[in-house]
């Protein structure tokens, strides 16, 4: 990753409602001009983290900075970030335009260049022509686009974003996702980025963020979250993958052995784990697996089909080899599985990842 | 249509059936009453049917000719219905005072005489003042503008046109405006409070909130005229408020809080002020609460974001909250009557008057009537109003 | 389905609604009063009594005046009241209006029987009250003699408290300005008296707490708010009874009128009303009132078997009634809405 100035700086922040700990001593840095998702179940701690940004919740202790600057003492209309709503929190009394136009009113920018501003921020979102429109007028995609415009039109270094396609049908919200990385692209913006939903970080983000009661389980490239999760519950919580118990047998640079609980072994690319680190875990994603009636690899086990259930795009399989379970995801022009069929399961050393159980 | 829809729409209409009848029985119908009552004078025509006959030929300035006072008489002795005699004596009364002695004096005359020409002067030498005829003839037709134009001080003059009555001799219009004006001053207060206290409610929840909301209902729950009672308690001059500020030393001697408009705005600003708030709150909860985040994350100070999006939201709920009480305030009575001084009196209180006190229907129904009208104009004024804010929605 | 439902429910709602609007089957006799302590002495000397008499029960119902009730209840037929004590001016109205049923003076033993303005063909003198100052003499040793003191805000400090209408108001003006009792109507009948009468008001005006309901004026009194009241002398000598106050009655200038009873037209049950009120003018049931409340009885003998002590507060003593007013009810029912109007717009300005 390339050296760059350090933009938005969390160190030592915790936040506390009474005696629940919502946030536990956070370090966290955002670079500019980055798209940082901040990745977890409800209740992670991801959301208050992103309200602290936005100075709606004081941090109870730490401290939080932008550039030079702490901002953790400055109220919320004192830190010039834009903030895109859950709800879109579009001003219902207003028009279009007047909502867009609101923060320009607010930092007094004069008349004439207002409605350029606006105009200009309209187009962007392919609203212009709804200018005149209340937001109950408007669907829901519509809604967030003026939200977008709104929060861009004041040119923040920093957008926030609060699950902001959570309420979007599922074609809008792909279409929403690659909008809003589009214009993260053009105009530079460094954007932190709530949500729940894996897929939308995934494809959204330069880098995820995945929370856990309070604290990042793992922060990477969502390349990185994906294919090498460092803990279970990022394996688990990224896409869908299996998950083999055992104990590492031997490492080198070629890559390693582990011994599996009920027999057997599995060959597994190189990884920073060393033969002391105890009971470890295999993580294979179902994808990565391949099914057929010969070991196509050094890692091959016979099992049974257990279900095979037709997805449209995939196959989804349940597999059974009497010491673990698989699940596979087959193309679906393959081959054809019934219950009952005896198959070979196999699987690179290379899409096999470690990680500490 | 189709038979099913038809038997749903019978069936709709059947639910409603009650509800339409209630309305027309308890609302249109006493309405209409009240206003035809304000117009309608059918007791001269009803009793005197030959005077109306020959009415028309009588200028109303002149001495009355013989012909109309020959058929006043034949028009007494013919009426053998004591009510309507006693309803047409009471009209009269109201058009001329001293009708009422004048006329059983007459009556008694004329059933010692009961044939032949009387001469009515020699029973009461009023029958010589042209009024009195004047009185008789008026009432002959049987629709009448005399209580409209006395609801805002105005009457017919001798020659018939329309002028106004001298100020010592009444005050309707003053207390008519005088009634919209302490219902807009209670409005406005009841607005003043009413706002931030709404705010207030809707910003804390659990038993807090239900404790602010319980203090404001409370008022609701007790009778009307306990409350007012009560301000009374408080308000007069050795009541609670003065004995606790002049203990304190923070006064020397009473302040006049009791007889006087304050003391009218205070009990009834109390009174209405859940039908302030109730509304307010509602609306307050209807907005989405991510908008004052919105706006202060837009870069409004929390005065701006208040001024620019929770006022004009929570606009809504002021306006409605506002009818309600301005149009409940206008109707008040118990509370100027027990709190108010002489200057306070609204105009519920002239309608009581002659409605209860005098049976003057007529009047009455006048004053109710130029109420509506004033209401209903306040209303529309309200509506052009709304309608331009919400920008032609 | 629906709409059968919904027949049935509005079936029963206009079964419900005529329920409610049918009249009960053979009402009670029932007798409507003035309230308060007035109506307490009234149900124990007539009300039980004569129940207990006839072995039917007297409805006892309260009312605050107003000939608009009464006139609505006559006219719409079939009035759900019987008997109902009325004022003077109710009296005269009503019976011009024939919402009365007239009286069988025979059935109350004589017109003869009572003092002459008790006798009227709609209705039976029930009491004599006054209308008179009261002061508190705990608060004043040396209390105002007349009107004239009422009037006089240099000697006797403090607010007054009137009855809110021209009727009484206009009196008491005029006997303050000098104007003897005997010729207070003649004054007042002319257009100089009535200017007169509002002239000496405006004096006081300043100064005037308005009282609307009997009880008021007293309250007043209590509370310190006002020095001297026009009050009822019944509701005076009450409250000194029951609260132990010392307000004192100034009898001189004090205006006295006649309750009557009256039977409204077409009543259902007219003739024990009429009963009814012979039983209340019979002199022995009649002279208990005084120890309940303070008026004047109509009926000469009642008034001759009240024993001493309750006699002194009486209206009808003579040397209470030495000074005193009769109210003229033909002035007022003739004037009464003219100078209503004129003195709600003089209380306007």
């Amino acid at each position: 990753m390339p050296l760059s100035q350090s933009n938005i700086r969390f160190e030592k922040v915790s936040k506390s409602y009474g005696t629940l700990r919502v946030v536990d001593d956070l370090d966290l840095m955002i670079d500019q001009g980055e798209f940082l998702s901040l990745l977890g179940p409800s209740g992670s701690g991801k959301t208050t983290i992103l309200m602290m940004l936005a100075g709606f919740e004081a941090p109870s202790g730490g401290t939080i900075s932008l550039g030079s600057q702490r901002i953790d003492p400055l109220p919320p209309h004192r830190r010039n970030m834009g903030v895109v709503f859950q709800n879109y929190a579009l001003f219902p009394h207003m028009s279009v335009a007047a909502n867009v136009a609101f923060p320009l009113e607010m930092r007094g920018t004069p008349r004439s260049e207002i409605e350029q501003k606006v105009t200009r921020a309209l187009d962007m979102v392919q609203l212009g022509a709804m200018k005149d429109r209340r937001p109950a007028q408007l669907s829901g995609g519509q809604q967030q686009r003026v939200a977008l415009a709104r929060a861009l039109v004041f040119e923040p270094s920093v957008v926030l974003m609060d699950e902001p396609l959570g309420a979007l049908d599922k074609q809008l919200r792909e279409q929403m996702q690659l909008d809003i990385r589009a214009l993260h692209k053009r105009l530079g913006l460094t954007i932190v980025f709530v949500t729940h939903d894996q897929s939308e970080a995934l494809t959204m983000s330069d880098r995820i963020a995945v929370f856990n009661r309070g604290r990042i389980e793992q922060i990477g490239t969502p390349r990185e979250i994906y294919d090498q999760p460092r803990s279970r519950f990022v394996a688990q919580f990224i896409g869908e993958t299996n998950l083999v118990e055992g104990t590492l047998a031997e490492a080198g640079d070629a890559g390693a052995t582990v011994k599996l609980e009920g027999g057997g072994t599995i060959r597994v690319q190189p990884s920073d784990l060393r033969p002391d680190a105890g009971r470890i875990l295999v993580s294979v994603r179902p994808e990565r697996i391949r099914l057929g009636p010969d070991a196509a690899s050094e890692n091959a086990y016979p099992a049974t089909v257990t279900d095979a259930v037709y997805h449209g795009d995939h196959l989804r399989i349940q597999l059974d080899n009497g010491a673990f379970g698989f699940v596979a995801k087959a193309d679906r022009k393959t081959a054809e599985f019934n219950p009952g069929d005896r198959v070979m399961v196999s699987f690179a050393p290379a899409d096999c990842w470690m990680l500490p159980a | 249509m189709s038979e099913t829809s038809l038997k749903g729409r019978l069936g709709a209409l059947a639910l409603v059936a009650p509800l339409v009848l209630f309305l027309a029985i308890f609302f249109a119908w006493p309405l209409a009453s009240m206003l035809k009552e304000s117009v309608s004078d059918p007791v001269g025509s009803h009793a005197f049917p030959l005077t109306a006959a020959v009415a028309g030929d009588w200028d109303r300035q002149s001495e009355p000719p013989e012909a109309l006072k020959q058929a006043f008489v034949d028009d007494l002795r013919a009426i053998d219905d004591q009510q309507l005699l006693g309803d047409a004596v009471r009209r009269l009364n109201s058009a001329q005072n001293g009708f009422r002695t004048l006329m059983s004096r007459t009556i008694r005359a004329v059933e010692e005489q009961p044939e032949g020409p009387l001469d009515l002067v020699a029973v009461d030498k009023r029958w010589a003042d042209v009024r009195f005829w004047r009185a008789v003839a008026d009432s002959t037709n049987p629709y009448t503008d005399r209580y409209l134009l006395a609801a805002l001080d105005y009457e017919r003059d001798a020659s018939g046109r329309i002028a106004a009555l001298p100020a010592e001799a009444s005050a309707n219009t003053a207390i008519l405006l005088r009634t919209l004006g302490i219902g807009a001053v209670v409005t406005l207060a009841c607005a003043l409070i009413g706002l931030p206290y709404a705010m207030l409610v809707a910003s804390v929840d659990g038993w807090k909130r239900q404790a602010l909301l319980g203090a404001v209902l409370l008022p609701l729950w007790t009778s009307l005229l306990v409350r007012t009672a009560a301000w009374f308690i408080l308000l007069q001059e050795q009541g609670l408020i003065n004995d606790t500020l002049m203990s304190l030393g923070l006064i020397g001697s009473p302040l006049p809080l009791i007889f006087n408009r304050l003391g009218v705005v205070i009990a009834m600003t109390h009174v209405l002020l859940p039908f302030m708030v109730l509304p307010i709150y509602s609306v307050l909860l209807s907005i989405p609460r991510n908008l004052m985040p919105a706006a202060a994350s837009l870069g409004a100070p929390p005065w701006r974001a208040f001024l620019r999006v929770l006022l004009p939201l929570s606009l809504r709920g002021v306006v409605s909250g506002s009818l309600l009480v301005f149009m409940t305030a206008i109707g008040y009575y118990i509370t100027p009557a027990l709190i108010g001084g002489a200057q306070d009196q609204m105009i519920s209180s002239v309608i009581a008057f002659y409605a209860i006190g005098s049976a003057n229907w007529g009047m009455a129904g006048a004053l109710g009537a130029i109420l509506l009208v004033a209401t209903l104009a306040l209303y529309t004024v309200y509506g052009r109003l709304s309608a331009d804010r919400a920008g032609g929605r | 389905m629906r709409s059968r439902i919904g027949i049935l429910a509005m079936g029963g709602v206009v079964a419900a609604a005529i329920g409610m609007a049918a009249p009960a089957q053979a009402r009670d006799l029932t007798v409507v009063s003035w309230g308060g302590n007035y109506q307490d002495g009234q149900r124990e000397i007539y009300f039980k009594p004569y129940a207990e008499k006839t072995g039917k029960p007297v409805l006892d119902e309260t009312w605050d005046g107003g000939y608009g009730v009464l006139q609505a209840k006559a006219k719409a037929g079939n009035p759900n009241w019987d008997v109902v004590q009325v004022e003077v001016e109710e009296l005269a109205l009503g019976c011009a209006d024939g919402i009365y049923e007239k009286i069988d003076w025979e059935k109350l033993g004589g017109e003869d029987k009572f003092i002459p303005s008790a006798v009227n063909e709609c209705g039976a003198g029930a009491i004599v009250w006054s209308t008179a100052i009261a002061y508190d003499s705990e608060k004043i040793a040396e209390g105002p003699q007349s009107w004239a003191d009422f009037w006089d805000v240099q000697k006797f400090p403090g607010k007054r408290s009137l009855r809110k209408g021209p009727k009484y108001t206009l009196e008491f003006a005029l006997m303050a300005d000098g104007v003897p009792p005997a010729e207070i109507y003649d004054m007042l009948g002319t257009d100089e008296g009535v200017d007169r009468a509002f002239r000496k008001l405006d004096e006081l005006k300043p100064n005037i707490v308005w009282w609307e309901s009997g009880a008021q004026p007293l309250q007043f009194l209590a509370s310190g708010e006002v020095a001297m009241a026009s009050a009822y002398n019944g509701r005076i000598t009450g409250i000194n009874r029951t609260e132990n106050r010392k307000f004192k009655v100034v009898w001189p200038g004090s205006i006295y009128a006649v309750d009557s009873w009256a039977i409204l037209k077409g009543a259902e049950n007219k003739d024990a009303g009429m009963d009814f009120i012979a039983f209340a003018s019979q002199p022995e049931n009649q002279a208990r009132l005084p120890q309940y409340v303070a008026y004047g009885l109509p009926v000469k003998a009642a008034a001759e078997m009240v024993p001493a002590e309750y006699k002194a507060d009486l209206p009808t003593e003579p040397d209470n009634m030495k000074d005193a007013l009769s109210i003229d009810v033909d002035f007022w029912i003739d004037n009464a809405e003219a100078l209503t109007q004129r003195f709600n717009a003089w209380l306007a300005q």
